[in-house]
């Protein structure tokens, strides 16, 4: 999947018999197992069929792509001189559509915009918002970056890991910064951010998730007005 | 008093809706640009008012545009709004509350520039703020403030947001214009420079959100009245985001030149009761730290650089003394080697390396001797790679071990005496455990 690559026939198959895995899909990443100290644990490749020919322009007669789908990569594709630039949107398209970058999902991007799976997984392995893997459909970026563990995000991470542990329509994860420090610690929940946070909100917050009502509606940054205090004077006449 | 220019009654419910933006005298600018004004008076303007860029490298703002050549090919503008150093989230609040601020500052900027396409590249994670700027796009253009032939003076401009997908490297420039497009975001070779060949390879100016928002206030005051505030090489007022161990952490508009103090204590409250200053970040995650000695010095360009130091995006990020500087240099680390893009050798390594010997630290393992070796390895960083975002992780690293030393000795000692055989070791067994224990995943 990654590229080809020449077998190491002298070395590799000297030293150990390889055992060739099976692959029913088509994966698009696969963890490389690692020592502690980062190198890679001998056999990390098994994986990758390295006779394979690399996944040409998929051809739209076996791949089926749904009418909506495709005409919103068009539409992306159509917004820039160079119809490449359309990746990150196509691909965020096909995400918000599969709930990841599956095969499949990748597949049908490349076949609108007419480039090969191997240039779009490329992009998507790239971007930390594209998941190269099945996640759940709730998002919940917990920023962990350094104003909010200042602040305590590392323990509302834990939190919510704990709090939504075992439930397959979670994405937890620890996010770079946000960009939200001014309500550390914080979250991005469905692309809502929320914040500051304290522990004790975790519980309201899961269960607002789950019943698909607004995260924290007290909390919510885009209600957060600004703290300079020569904001609201001068000038514009704001009052509010 | 402080000047307040762009935060200027930034509450106004409905400001970001262009009926309230042009009753404020929103669009005025542009329109004096557009009918009065020729490109070469409009970059003059800039220049004089001494605007350097604030995302970061604070590279005057007039004469990037003017690197333009004035040659008859396509030319862009790309407005920068990734804003992901962290500490930073100005841009955010400032597009969130007035996009169409931002809009007429790229209409003006891109007639300056002679650029007829444009973009805003937005990070992903921005989505409340991104559909707020969509929303505005769609009612400039049907103002005629965006397409072709605005306001009847035969320029054209076109502006399309582009949604990022989260990731640290894009904001700099030329990983930002790999990622428009669409290529992975690596940063690309610089000479040539993004003014002669950027964005598909045509000249390209690229500037911060507040760069641009100031441009219609620079219009509107002139350029030699804008330079009256702030100091002499730091002119014009500047959006501050204080965070970390501070009672009211936010962005404030200061004017260039106030003390660090004011702005630490006097506008964000300070740290918590009973707390001290630490250590401070001046500019964001990347610049080098400075203590609570520094603390009277000016906020500005010059002074900060000075001190070895630098005003970068203008995050604050104050930490107390309740934080043990290891945690805080490791929390770093680790974010700039999972940023880095991996294409230079020195940063994709060199990070890897800071945060393995950071944790030998942390765990014990470490004796005062690493301490040179991770002095040494943010030194061959440094400059050695085509971006700084190994830059980035060397110099408050390396300023870290400077200024701190004694509690990075202690730090080790203190770990040792815990755990003498080191993390996850069996006393007297003969084998390495860090190979048998390591090896994870599938």
């Amino acid at each position: 999947m990654i590229g080809r690559r020449k077998k190491r026939a002298d070395t590799a198959e000297l030293e150990r018999p390889r055992t060739r895995v099976e692959a029913p899909t088509p994966e698009v990443t696969r963890d490389v197992a690692r020592f502690e100290h980062g190198s890679r644990v001998p056999g990390w490749d098994d994986a990758v069929d390295l006779e394979k020919d690399p996944a040409v322009i998929p051809d739209p007669a076996t791949t089926p792509v749904p009418a909506e789908l495709r005409a919103e990569i068009e539409a992306q594709m159509a917004k820039y001189p160079d119809f490449r630039s359309a990746a990150i949107p196509a691909l965020a398209a096909v995400q918000r559509h599969h709930g990841w970058c599956s095969p499949e999902a990748v597949w049908q991007a490349a076949c609108v915009m007419r480039l090969t799976p191997g240039y779009l997984i490329s992009v998507a392995t790239f971007y930390d918002m594209l998941e190269t893997r099945p996640v759940g459909r709730n998002r919940v970026y917990v920023c962990t970056n350094i104003s909010c563990s200042l602040c305590g995000a590392d323990e509302l991470l834990a939190r919510m890991k704990e709090e939504t542990a075992g439930d397959p329509s979670f994405n937890v994860r620890g996010f770079e910064c946000l960009g939200a420090c001014d309500i550390a610690p914080m979250a991005s929940v469905n692309d809502v951010y929320v914040g500051p946070m304290s522990l004790d909100d975790v519980p309201t917050l899961v269960t607002q998730i789950r019943e698909g009502l607004p995260p924290l509606p007290n909390k919510q940054l885009i209600r957060r007005k600004s703290v300079d205090p020569n904001a609201a004077s001068p000038g514009g006449g704001a009052s509010a | 008093m402080t000047q307040t220019i762009l935060f200027s009654g930034i509450d106004e419910p409905g400001l970001n809706t262009i009926d309230v933006y042009r009753r404020r005298g929103g669009y005025e600018s542009l329109r004096r640009v557009l009918t009065q004004m020729t490109p070469e008076q409009v970059t003059d303007e800039l220049i004089a008012s001494g605007l350097r860029g604030r995302g970061g490298a604070g590279f005057p703002s007039g004469k990037k545009i003017s690197f333009i050549p004035k040659v008859n090919v396509d030319k862009y503008l790309v407005c920068n709004a990734d804003e992901s150093e962290p500490g930073t989230f100005k841009d955010r609040e400032l597009m969130q509350k007035s996009p169409h601020m931002l809009i007429e500052g790229i209409v003006i900027g891109a007639f300056a520039a002679g650029a007829n396409r444009s973009f805003i590249y937005i990070r992903g994670e921005y989505v409340e703020q991104a559909d707020i700027i969509d929303a505005a796009i769609l009612e400039a253009q049907d103002a005629g403030f965006l397409g072709e032939d605005i306001l009847g003076s035969g320029f054209d401009l076109s502006l399309v947001l582009h949604r990022g997908a989260g990731a640290y490297i894009c904001g700099e420039e030329t990983g930002l214009l790999d990622s428009l497009e669409g290529k992975r975001g690596n940063p690309r070779l610089k000479p040539p420079f993004p003014a002669n060949q950027g964005l598909y390879q045509g000249p390209t100016v690229i500037n911060n959100v507040e760069t641009l928002a100031t441009m219609p206030h620079i219009i509107r005051m002139g350029g030699a009245e804008y330079a009256k505030i702030g100091t002499e090489s730091s002119t014009g007022t500047k959006l501050v985001s204080v965070s970390g161990n501070v009672r009211r952490p936010g962005n404030y508009e200061i004017e260039l030149g106030v003390s660090s103090r004011e702005i630490i204590y006097g506008l964000a409250g300070g740290p918590p009761p009973g707390r001290d200053v630490k250590f401070w970040f001046p500019g964001g995650s990347s610049s080098p730290v400075l203590t609570k000695d520094d603390l009277d010095l000016a906020y500005d360009f010059n002074t900060l650089a000075q001190a070895k130091s630098m005003l970068g995006s203008g995050a604050i990020i104050v930490v107390d003394d309740s934080n043990a500087v290891v945690d805080v240099a490791l929390k770093l680390a680790k974010f700039y080697k999972h940023e880095s893009c991996g294409k230079c050798t020195p940063c994709r390594e060199g990070t890897r390396w800071t945060v393995s010997m950071l944790e030998r630290v942390d765990s014990g393992l470490a004796t005062p001797m690493d301490l040179d070796i991770m002095a040494s390895v943010q030194e061959q960083i440094m400059g050695n790679c085509l971006c700084v975002l190994g830059d980035a992780m060397a110099m408050p690293v390396a300023s870290m071990i400077t200024k701190f030393r004694d509690e990075f000795e202690g730090h080790i000692e203190a770990a040792r005496a815990r755990n003498p055989w080191g993390p996850g070791a069996v006393a007297g067994g003969d084998a390495d455990p860090v190979l048998i224990q390591g090896a994870v995943g599938a």
